[in-house]
């Protein structure tokens, strides 16, 4: 029934000269959401974006919920620019928005200066047509409604809508830069990615991988993941698969047991940081959160970030697990995470992994490492892969 | 190139079954319900393939009913059994604990439905004492289940002595037997084991997926899982799958046919596994029988220090396929439960691989694999005791 979706973007209405830029972006990103629905055009206007429905709100919806920098989406009802049609959209869409009863109030919102009654009128004519036509399950409010019923005339149209939608908030992927996040598969790494795209982060993703010591279905996980953060990027999600197992056994052959994952961890950072390099990226997010397994101490991100000039980033780091796993519920990836293939073989775990590691101490085993020639043999090994969602069909 | 020695996972469908499949599903497409003749050459074909089956266990084709998989044959005969004994007051089950778990799960699904069920433990080569079993058996009694040879380790389960002890009850027990690893294989007899249901799989023996049977042996009173149309008399409705149908019983005629050449070539592959690895000095532990309690297609290893999944991935690059018997994972440790049942030290749960052999599998492949094998397990040990 709905012709048109109205999104609003609320945080971006304060970037001042930038602004353009911004909802440019937005738009964009909306009309890439959309591709896979019949083509339409995505109008910027009124400080606000309009998206004409084809009978597919359902699609659209889902799918926009996932653009970040919007705010809140209402389904909107095109009327006969005339105080019936106002009158009777609105009694449309209450019924709509309240079908059992309920407490509501009427605003209008008159741009068409040439129409020829007052706001307040329109509100009131409108209000009274509502009252004749429902029953007592029904009541106005005019401080605390349960739904407000909105009236717009603009010189090309009259609209009415109800409902509003939540949206995925944040800034459009794409305005804040590029940045690398450390994929692994877990449940902590895909919620970080997110909350780089969520701040408009444009994120490539880097995984490292041991096979044959991990398994391909590993990998598997990590492309799926990469899928799911595509829904969430608008775009198709770059992917560096680095080939670690060369490094992973010269840790085990050439560094003391105990600082295997501290200095299994600098290697990362080390290739990251050349990935980013090579992308233009400014930093490197990771998943993780203080205390939460050796490497994730206070000492040990000291440690292990000595690698990098970078700004390491880390959005869980004052998470607790739970917190993590709900959002990683929330944005899809938690049933890909909990798939049992590991990206680390238990043969690399130290029984007694170093929980205070030490700069100078790290550095001096490294010594029997030939850490630039591990990290190009690497590289060299590293694939690139372009990962978009599944084609979605209807 | 692939050498496949994961044979009881799947097996590569037959060339003369994949063409039989293909002739049915080009020509001879109809519905052994349909009138016409189109229809009745289906029908034939399903009732040709039914007395090949019937032939492979000394059963009556009458007796064979054809479903999806081994799975829904378990499934089927104990909940169709159950369902046809509600009003009675047997409410007990006897099973082994090294069943598949197309049957743990399915005692386990009757449990909830106020089932009580007796889960025996077998000896520690592997094999169930029939006595163990019997043991079990009470007046309340209604089915004892016991699989034929064991998928993880190949040993050989002593279900004629189970299936005779049972009859010479004075009360009726009735006896499945899981033959899923053994269907076409090894001998069996139906009539001389007293057993009163058998589950049975194509794609085991080189036949496409999606096709299993179920042996009820006549007069023996079972519940339909699925209702419908009325097709195999009514016990399992459903069209007929006339194309997998046809290429098991094309399967099973090659396997009977072959049986004794494919056994003795299987036979030398197996040797010149173990052969090849005591020559290349790794110490490594079978977790099979080599003797007559276990098949010669179905060995289980253990190469204590080098953790399963990291060995199958090592073979893997190699292009040699196995299964390993447990799962690598930091968190927890997910061990084969019929190794577990056989009460084996940890280090031989973590790394233990099945190899199962097909007729068309070759010594010189055997000696490949010993190599691979070698190689990779001083590798990871290497890793592992520095």
């Amino acid at each position: 029934m709905y012709q048109l979706l109205l999104l609003r973007y609320g945080e971006l209405g304060l970037k001042g000269k930038n602004k353009n830029i911004f909802i440019h972006k937005l738009q964009k990103n909306i009309e890439n959401a959309l591709r896979d629905l019949p083509p339409r055009k995505v109008v910027s206007t009124w400080g606000r974006i309009m998206v004409p429905l084809q009978d597919d709100m359902e699609s659209v919806i889902e799918r926009l919920q996932k653009v970040f920098g919007i705010y809140s989406m209402s389904p909107v009802l095109q009327v006969e620019k005339s105080l019936t049609g106002l009158q009777q959209g609105a009694l449309t869409i209450l019924k709509e928005v309240l079908p059992h009863g309920g407490t509501f109030k009427v605003e209008t919102r008159r741009a068409d200066k040439n129409f020829p009654m007052l706001s307040p009128d329109i509100s009131l004519q409108v209000a009274n047509y509502l009252f004749d036509q429902i029953d007592d399950r029904y009541d106005a409010d005019l401080h605390h409604p349960q739904k407000t019923i909105h009236l717009e005339i603009r010189d090309e149209g009259a609209y009415v809508y109800g409902d509003t939608i939540a949206g995925a908030k944040g800034m459009p992927v794409g305005t804040g830069s590029k940045a690398v996040v450390l994929l692994s598969g877990g449940i902590d790494s895909p919620v970080a990615f997110w909350y780089g795209l969520k701040r408009g982060v444009d994120i490539t993703a880097v995984h490292f991988h041991s096979f044959p010591f991990t398994s391909e279905r590993a990998k598997e996980k990590v492309v799926d993941l990469c899928k799911e953060m595509a829904k969430w990027h608008c775009h198709a999600v770059k992917l560096y698969t680095v080939h670690f197992t060369e490094i992973q056994k010269e840790i085990r052959a050439l560094c003391p047991e105990n600082y295997g994952i501290t200095i299994m961890r600098r290697m990362m950072f080390r290739i990251a940081q050349k990935i980013a390099q090579k992308e233009e990226a400014l930093a490197i997010y990771t998943g993780e959160s203080v205390g939460q397994v050796a490497s994730q101490t206070l000492e040990s991100m000291y440690c292990i970030g000595e690698v990098t000039d970078m700004p390491v980033l880390r959005p869980l780091v004052g998470m607790d697990k739970e917190e993590i796993m709900e959002i990683a519920h929330k944005i899809g990836t938690y049933d890909i995470s909990i798939r049992p293939y590991e990206d680390c073989c238990t043969i690399f775990l130290p029984t007694f992994p170093k929980i205070r590691p030490k700069r100078e101490e790290a550095r001096d085993m490294e010594k029997a490492l030939p850490i630039e020639q591990l990290i190009e043999e690497a590289l060299a090994k590293t694939e690139v892969l372009f990962i978009q969602e599944d084609k979605r069909v209807y | 190139m692939v050498i496949y020695f994961d044979n009881s996972a799947t097996t590569q469908v037959s060339e003369k079954a994949a063409a039989k499949a293909l002739e049915v599903m080009r020509q001879n497409y109809g519905n052994p319900s349909s009138l016409y003749s189109l229809g009745l050459a289906a029908e034939k074909i399903v009732q040709d393939a039914r007395e090949k089956a019937a032939l492979a266990i000394g059963a009556q084709a009458e007796e064979i009913y054809f479903t999806g998989c081994g799975t829904e044959s378990n499934n089927w005969a104990f909940k169709g059994l159950a369902e046809a004994n509600r009003k009675g007051k047997k409410n007990h089950l006897v099973i082994t604990a090294i069943e598949h778990p197309a049957i743990l799960q399915t005692a386990k699904a009757l449990e909830n439905h106020g089932y009580q069920v007796s889960v025996v433990m077998p000896q520690k080569d592997g094999r169930m004492k029939a006595s163990d079993l019997l043991a079990k058996v009470k007046e309340e009694t209604l089915l004892v289940s016991c699989m034929h040879v064991n998928n993880e380790t190949g040993v050989i389960q002593p279900i004629a002595e189970i299936g005779c002890a049972l009859a010479a009850l004075s009360h009726k027990v009735y006896f499945h037997v899981d033959a899923v690893q053994s269907f076409a294989k090894l001998p069996i007899d139906v009539k001389k084991n007293k057993i009163d249901f058998l589950s049975a799989s194509g794609h085991k023996i080189h036949a496409p997926k999606g096709i299993g049977l179920l042996y009820v042996k006549k007069g023996v009173r079972i519940l339909p899982l699925l209702n419908g149309g009325g097709q195999e008399k009514g016990m399992r409705s459903g069209t007929e799958n006339v194309p997998g149908i046809a290429a098991f019983g094309v399967a099973i005629a090659e396997a009977l046919a072959q049986r004794k050449i494919r056994m003795q070539g299987m036979q030398a592959v197996c040797e010149a596994l173990c052969t090849g690895l005591q020559k290349e000095q790794i110490e490594f532990y079978s977790n099979s029988q080599m003797d007559e309690n276990g098949v010669p297609y179905i060995l289980n290893l253990s190469f204590p220090g080098a953790p399963a999944e990291v060995l199958l991935h090592y073979l893997e690059q190699d292009g040699i396929c196995v299964s390993a018997g447990s799962a690598c994972s930091s968190r927890k440790d997910i061990f084969s439960h019929v190794l577990q049942a056989m009460d084996l030290p940890k280090e031989r749960l973590a790394s233990s691989l099945r190899f199962s052999f097909s007729g068309s599998n070759t010594v010189e492949e055997a000696q490949i694999v010993a190599k691979s094998l070698a190689k990779a397990v001083r590798e990871i040990r290497g890793l592992r005791m520095k």
